[in-house]
């Protein structure tokens, strides 16, 4: 079985500063795979290299294609919404334009409108607020809005970005749950950046444990969560 | 958050480092000596166009100790330079006050002039200011030709200045005599102006310019150095335009446009922002490249001057600094 | 009474000019943070344009409607040759980057139709405007033009899919990008739009002031004060702004004492420094409701 992503060597930099260190790893289509790793260990940076939003070196492919030549929006036409870390959402436009700004690279009217209703479904508490500015939400809320939009593009790849920041713990449960069921029922492709290991094991089926840039450990969530070395010493708890 | 920040590659043209505001000793004298003695080869009107090069040099030099020196913009040196050349020129003619006295009182009306504007643009940075004086410099000449200063100002007219003669019946022709007369204020200001920079007020614009949250953190007064930077900078370029006046024998609200400070500014450009002695290589830019470009088409100078500001934006820059950095890294590898 | 009204109107005409300068300016200014200082100079090129082509024969709202479509197409021209090069470069460079245009566009102008003055004529001719002496056809012409103007970039930008993509490029380039927006293509739109607009006020203002290459400089000061005004990070405060500053500017010349014509330009820039000293954001300027 062939990877819908493969991520080979894959070096980053900022300015002079390395931030990976040839970084290789795999997704399977209908995964949910989690990225761990502590502060300043490259997991961002691993998720902004996909997208092409910091220089980099190595190969990364998306069901066959090359994404190193190619600008971080045409990346996202193929069909890979990123969920940046805090949020990125348009913070002075209403709901209701943030979700069609999700939408803004497909052509199709009709299948939109009807996907914004689903989105509205998925979160109703975004259908309360639809003509409000999306700056005015709590942060649970924005995180919604975030997915929220990024599932609009329909993406077969989504990245988050540490969703669980800055959130109440019950919320978290909340944002994963629908995380699963999106995983599961919409069949999207997610790799989740987290530093919350704990949570982010329970979710996931796959993960990958990243030190300063480098992988340095993978498995199944399940074995990795139930090894008390691995606990201790990469993710803390 | 990722501890990692984005570095921007791309290396800010202002900021310049300290020990190479003014010239090494050798080059300084070599360029004295230059000065010194080019008139006394050259035909008449060469010596008026070199003294307008130091009268401008002057200016650019205004413009390099707010810029380059604290980190402020100004699109509106021309109107403190109108402000000295018509303070100068109302003295002279209704005043009757003599010339070289004029000068002070031209640099410290203007320095007035450039610090209460300066207390306004404390609350401004970067496009707000250059915003601001840009509209000083746009509106200066209407405020020039104002009726109820009529009697003083001639209006539209302007005035014109009778030129001075060498002093104690020195041999020397009007052109020749203004142009030493010119080369010693210049020199003056210039080694002013580099013990400025080098003494305890100079680090602290220089702190303002290089961070300003930081500088005052240090204790530095930055509402004050900003504000006194606007003035020394409208101070200095008040003497150049009172010097301009004088070689010029003719002041008028439309010589003083929004043209002359894009000039100034272009001299600074092409001078390398922040390197002193660029200033004289900006103001010889100003003052020949126009008269070429005039020499084939009446109004080319403004699209000559674009453009080779876009190249040196582009390609240099640093602007003549970066060639002098050059020619003293030659230098070096003949030495050896 | 009536002289307060003819003043009010007056102003509201040539507010409307300002507003589109000011509008323009805001523009540029949303979209890549920088003010463009050449902004009139491209107005006053692009109304040279619809004179040669005036000159040539054309019909007006020929002349006109190829104006506004050499202008966009211009400004695209200029964004992507000087302006896209110099990216995240510093302050510094880019008012120096203007003010090269600036020289550049004001020197070739002059080159090619020289500096002296030309009648630039008006479609809406200058009779009193319904028979009334408060306004000629002109004025009122200029008003109706402006505010069709704004109607259509309303509409444009409130109900059009691109139209919201320019403004989340704007507003937030990276998400903007990460939605699969191509900001800088938004940027050259936005530029190519601003000089479009700043054409249709320099065609309007042309048959008041003359034509030459030095027209709009007054015109861009009031611009400028009239985004300042309203707020550089708001088009409808920059509008709101135009208006009030072209009120504002008539009835000082008309009640205050001694100031008349002589002093339009230092009234602006008095403006400028008094609404960037006292209230920076101006009076629309969003400052942005935030919870976290």
């Amino acid at each position: 079985m062939t990877a819908m992503l493969n991520v080979r060597d894959l070096r980053a930099y900022y300015g002079q500063v390395q931030a990976l260190h040839g970084l290789e790893f795999d997704l399977q289509e209908g995964s949910l795979t989690t990225l761990l790793g502590a502060n300043g260990a490259g997991k961002t940076t691993t998720l902004r290299a996909i997208c092409n939003m910091v220089r980099s070196t190595g190969s990364i492919e998306f069901e066959g294609t090359k994404l190193s030549s190619r600008s971080t929006e045409s990346i996202v036409k193929l069909g890979i919404a990123h969920v940046p870390q805090g949020r990125g959402t348009f913070t002075t436009m209403t709901v209701e334009e943030n979700l069609q700004l999700g939408a803004i690279s497909r052509k199709d009217k009709k299948a939109i409108t009807s996907d914004i209703d689903r989105m509205y479904a998925h979160f109703p508490v975004l259908k309360q607020r639809h003509t409000q500015q999306a700056g005015t939400l709590s942060g649970g809320e924005q995180q919604m809005l975030a997915v929220a939009r990024a599932l609009m593009l329909r993406p077969r790849l989504m990245l988050l970005d540490e969703p669980s920041f800055g959130l109440a713990p019950l919320v978290v449960r909340d944002l994963f749950k629908i995380l699963g069921k999106i995983n599961r029922e919409d069949k999207v492709t997610i790799l989740v950046v987290e530093q919350n290991a704990q949570l982010a094991l329970e979710l996931a089926d796959k993960a990958y444990v990243i030190e300063t840039g480098r992988i340095v450990m993978s498995g199944k969530a399940d074995d990795i969560a139930n090894n008390e070395d691995v606990r201790k010493s990469y993710l803390g708890y | 958050m990722s501890a990692l920040q984005e570095i921007v590659d791309t290396q800010p043209i202002e900021t310049t480092p300290k020990k190479y505001m003014a010239l090494g000793n050798y080059a300084s004298i070599v360029v004295v000596i230059l000065l010194c003695v080019a008139p006394l080869i050259a035909k008449n009107f060469v010596i008026f166009q070199m003294t307008m090069v130091l009268i401008y040099a002057i200016a650019v030099l205004a413009l390099n100790i707010l810029t380059g020196g604290s980190g402020q913009f100004s699109l509106g040196q021309s109107a403190f330079y109108a402000l000295g050349a018509y303070t100068s020129a109302i003295l002279m003619e209704v005043g009757g006050v003599n010339y070289a006295l004029t000068l002070p009182i031209a640099g410290g009306i203007c320095f007035i002039a450039g610090y209460l504007f300066g207390l306004p643009a404390l609350r401004l940075s970067g496009i707000y200011l250059a915003l601001a004086t840009f509209a000083l410099a746009t509106a200066m000449p209407q405020l020039l030709k104002l009726h109820y200063f009529e009697a003083w100002t001639g209006g539209v007219q302007g005035l014109v200045i009778t030129k001075p003669d060498a002093p104690f019946g020195l041999p020397l022709s009007q052109d020749m005599w203004l142009y030493y007369f010119v080369l010693v204020v210049s020199m003056a200001i210039y080694v002013a102006s580099v013990n400025l920079l080098k003494s305890r007020s100079g680090r602290a614009m220089m702190a303002i310019r290089d961070n300003e949250i930081a500088a005052s953190a240090m204790g530095v007064d930055v509402a004050l150095y900003k504000t006194l930077a606007f003035g020394v900078s409208a101070g200095i370029t008040g003497v150049a335009g009172g010097l301009g006046a004088i070689a010029v024998q003719f002041v008028a609200p439309d010589s003083y446009t929004i043209q002359l400070a894009i000039a100034l500014f272009l001299g600074m450009v092409v001078g390398g922002v922040g390197w002193l002695p660029g200033s004289i290589v900006g103001a010889a830019f100003i003052v020949f490249v126009p008269n070429i470009a005039e020499h084939f088409s009446k109004g080319l100078s403004g699209a000559v001057f674009g453009l080779i500001l876009v190249l040196i934006i582009f390609l240099l820059p640093h602007g003549s600094r970066q060639i002098a950095y050059t020619v003293q890294g030659w230098v070096h590898k003949l030495r050896k | 009474m009536e002289l307060l009204l003819n003043q009010v109107l007056a102003g509201i005409a040539t507010g409307a000019i300002y507003a589109c300068m000011a509008l323009a300016v805001v523009m540029i200014y949303q979209a890549i943070d920088h003010l463009n200082f050449a902004q009139g100079e491209m107005a006053m090129f692009s109304t040279f344009i619809a004179w040669q082509l005036l000159q040539w024969g054309v019909p007006y709202w020929g002349a006109f409607v190829i104006t506004l479509a050499l202008s966009f197409a211009g400004g695209i021209v200029i964004e992507r040759a000087l302006f896209k090069p110099l990216g995240n470069a510093p302050v510094l460079t880019h008012v120096a980057g203007f003010i090269a245009l600036f020289a550049i566009i004001n020197s070739v102008a002059g080159l090619t139709w020289d500096f002296t003055i030309k009648q630039f004529p008006s479609p809406f001719g200058s009779s009193p405007f319904l028979g009334s002496q408060l306004i000629s056809t002109h004025q009122a012409g200029m008003i109706g033009v402006t505010l069709v103007l704004l109607l259509l970039l309303y509409f444009f930008f409130q109900f059009t899919r691109i139209g919201l993509a320019m403004r989340a490029a704007a507003a937030q380039p990276e998400s903007a990008r990460l939605v699969g927006i191509n900001t800088s293509w938004m940027i050259a739109l936005g530029w190519g739009m601003a000089a479009a607009i700043g054409s249709i006020a320099g065609m309007l203002i042309a048959p008041v002031v003359f034509l030459e290459p030095n027209m709009m400089g007054g015109v861009l000061i009031y611009g400028f004060a009239a985004a300042v005004l309203g707020g550089l990070s708001s088009p409808f405060g920059a509008v709101v702004g135009g208006f009030l500053v072209g009120i504002f500017e008539n009835l000082a010349g008309t009640y205050i004492p001694g100031v008349g014509n002589e002093l339009k330009l230092p009234i602006a820039l008095a403006l400028i420094v008094t609404v960037l000293v006292v209230k920076p954001t101006g009076l629309f300027g969003r400052a942005i409701v935030k919870r976290v």
